[in-house]
């Protein structure tokens, strides 16, 4: 059986950032796994601008966010295997794979590092009722035959969710000469960032329903309209309300999860709030020596934060193997009033670290509030706060104690 | 007159309240950085857009490369710069910052490529 002291599972920013700090920190032994043909993940696809802003300082597409650390992955000699699909990861970090050219692999790692990305919920998973025509995709499935394959999708389109794809391909099919009537989203308020919603949907006049949902898909061999209905708080829609909207193409951007089947043969325990792994303030999952970072671990709204935690998560992963240990993390880290969750979940109250939350509904004027027992650790007030954006606070040392639970809410 | 911008400068997303007199920006309230003021002052007098798109690749991996402009046109050309990209074909290889138009239809930004496309 191969031996590799890091192995890290998936070949998009996450791994990419990872593999190159793992190097940096002395770690030589390296292997990247990559199930497509070609390294970059999917800012392969993500043609739009707005990549590294904060990492670079300039707004750059996916494919040359992605080619700068390619190119120093590959002046690194760090080994990657493409075309390689990873079918299982034990607790004891031997990782079974399917390489086009190396037929089946078995490999001992000493660090697993998971960064396989996530993947989009698709029309199963809203049960919309109606048939089952073609024309219907999920907003990266479009973005992938539009962008890469030279496929248009069609030309009248209805868009259900509101996340930033579904917007970004929005404004993509528009350009590409589509007729986009409308985007409908079940919330009462948005899931993408404003700015897309001003430069993706109101440049381009496209309408956004908030409150509304699909009630029924009709069409035989292609879509030929979708039903659409106002919807009460409960995203129960209100009968009455139907509208019926002809259009050849549905486009689904409904939420994104993060990819763990390998992360739950290997043991590893998944928080249902994140539908990512538990982890402590060192990225490491519940199982010794399996690390987790970027959208595999929580969906993220800008790659220049994968690229940073991935980075966290290979400083933790160097000291794992130059250590072989890690500050025992004992507490947790609790989400409290108005917290959709917290990463990390449990940390070791000794060290330094980066607090992400998102809040549950859109507020103004409240107050980030982090406790550990009766003590005040840290209060960030902010004008408003977004389930769109991201929430990342460093928390230090100096006020941390090491045996007191951590709570975060909203004030 | 008032209106509320959001700022796309960068993903804060700024929502800022300006008073104005015809382009003329009186007040503004709610940016994080100067880059707003900068930017609702732009989008009063000539509101600008950067796209991203693609070009055919002739013998190459893939059948598309991506392509960006290197700055911001006015909203109302966007369209006419699509058409002009659209005439394009390129050859394989290709390579990041390859420059696909110099100065499209004169608006004083480039094309250029955003990913390599290796030869088949
Ligand atoms: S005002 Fe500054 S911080 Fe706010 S979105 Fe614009 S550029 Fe970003």
């Amino acid at each position: 059986m191969m031996k590799k002291q890091a192995v890290i599972v998936g070949g998009g920013p996450a791994g990419l950032a990872a593999a190159l700090r793992l190097r940096e920190k002395g770690i030589t032994d390296i292997l990247i796994l990559e199930r497509e043909h070609l390294l970059g993940g999917i800012l392969r696809q993500c043609i739009h601008d707005g990549f590294g802003l904060t990492r670079f300082g300039e707004s750059l597409s996916g494919p040359e966010y992605a080619q700068r650390f390619i190119n120093r992955v590959l002046e690194e000699g760090i080994e990657c295997i493409t075309d390689c699909t990873v079918l299982d990861i034990t607790g004891d970090k031997v990782i079974t794979a399917a390489s086009r050219k190396q037929g089946l692999l078995q490999i001992q790692a000493d660090a697993v590092l998971l960064t396989m990305g996530c993947r989009e919920r698709t029309r199963g998973a809203l049960a919309t009722p109606g048939t089952r025509p073609a024309g219907i995709y999920t907003a990266g499935v479009a973005q992938n035959y539009i962008n890469l394959q030279n496929i248009m999708v069609g030309h009248e389109v209805v868009i259900l969710g509101s996340g930033d794809i579904g917007m970004i391909m929005a404004r993509r099919m528009t350009l590409e000469g589509a007729h986009v009537k409308g985007v409908y989203e079940v919330q009462s308020y948005p899931s993408g960032l404003p700015r897309n919603i001003e430069q993706c949907l109101n440049d381009y006049g496209i309408p956004l329903h908030l409150s509304h949902t699909v009630v029924d898909i009709r069409g035989r061999e292609r879509l030929t309209s979708v039903v659409v209905a106002q919807c009460d708080e409960h995203f129960r829609p209100i009968p009455g309300t139907e509208e019926e909207i002809p259009c050849d193409t549905l486009i689904l951007s409904v939420g994104l999860i993060p990819e763990n089947e390998l992360s739950l043969a290997a043991g590893v325990e998944l928080d249902a709030r994140t539908r990512g792994a538990f982890v402590d303030e060192n990225c490491q999952t519940s199982v010794p020596g399996i690390f987790a970072a970027g959208n595999v671990l929580h969906v993220h709204d800008l790659v220049d934060f994968v690229s940073l935690e991935a980075e966290a998560l290979a400083d933790s992963a160097a000291e794992y193997l130059l250590e072989g240990s890690l500050p025992e993390c004992r507490l947790t880290v609790k989400a409290g009033n108005n917290v959709g969750h917290v990463i990390p979940q449990r940390i070791s109250g000794i060290r330094p670290f980066t607090l992400s939350l998102r809040v549950r509904q859109p507020l103004s004027n409240v107050s980030i509030v982090v406790r550990q027992g009766e003590k005040e650790i840290l209060r960030k007030k902010m004008r408003k706060a977004l389930p769109a954006e991201m929430i990342q606070l460093p928390v230090r040392a100096d006020k941390l104690n090491d045996s007191e639970d951590m709570e975060v809410f909203v004030e | 007159m008032k209106r509320t911008f959001t700022c796309i400068v960068c993903p804060n997303g700024c929502e800022i309240e300006t008073e104005y007199e015809g382009t003329e920006v009186l007040s503004v309230t709610g940016n994080l950085c100067p880059k707003g003021r900068t930017y609702v002052t732009q989008e009063l007098v000539d509101p600008r857009r950067t796209i991203a798109t693609s070009v055919r690749v002739l013998n190459g991996t893939m059948p598309l490369t991506s392509v960006r402009l290197t700055s911001p046109v006015p909203k109302a050309r966007i369209f006419d710069v699509m058409d002009e990209i659209n005439r394009q074909t390129l050859t394989a290889p290709v390579r990041i910052g390859d420059v696909v138009i110099r100065n499209i239809l004169g608006l004083n930004s480039d094309v250029i490529v955003t990913k390599n496309i290796d030869k088949a």
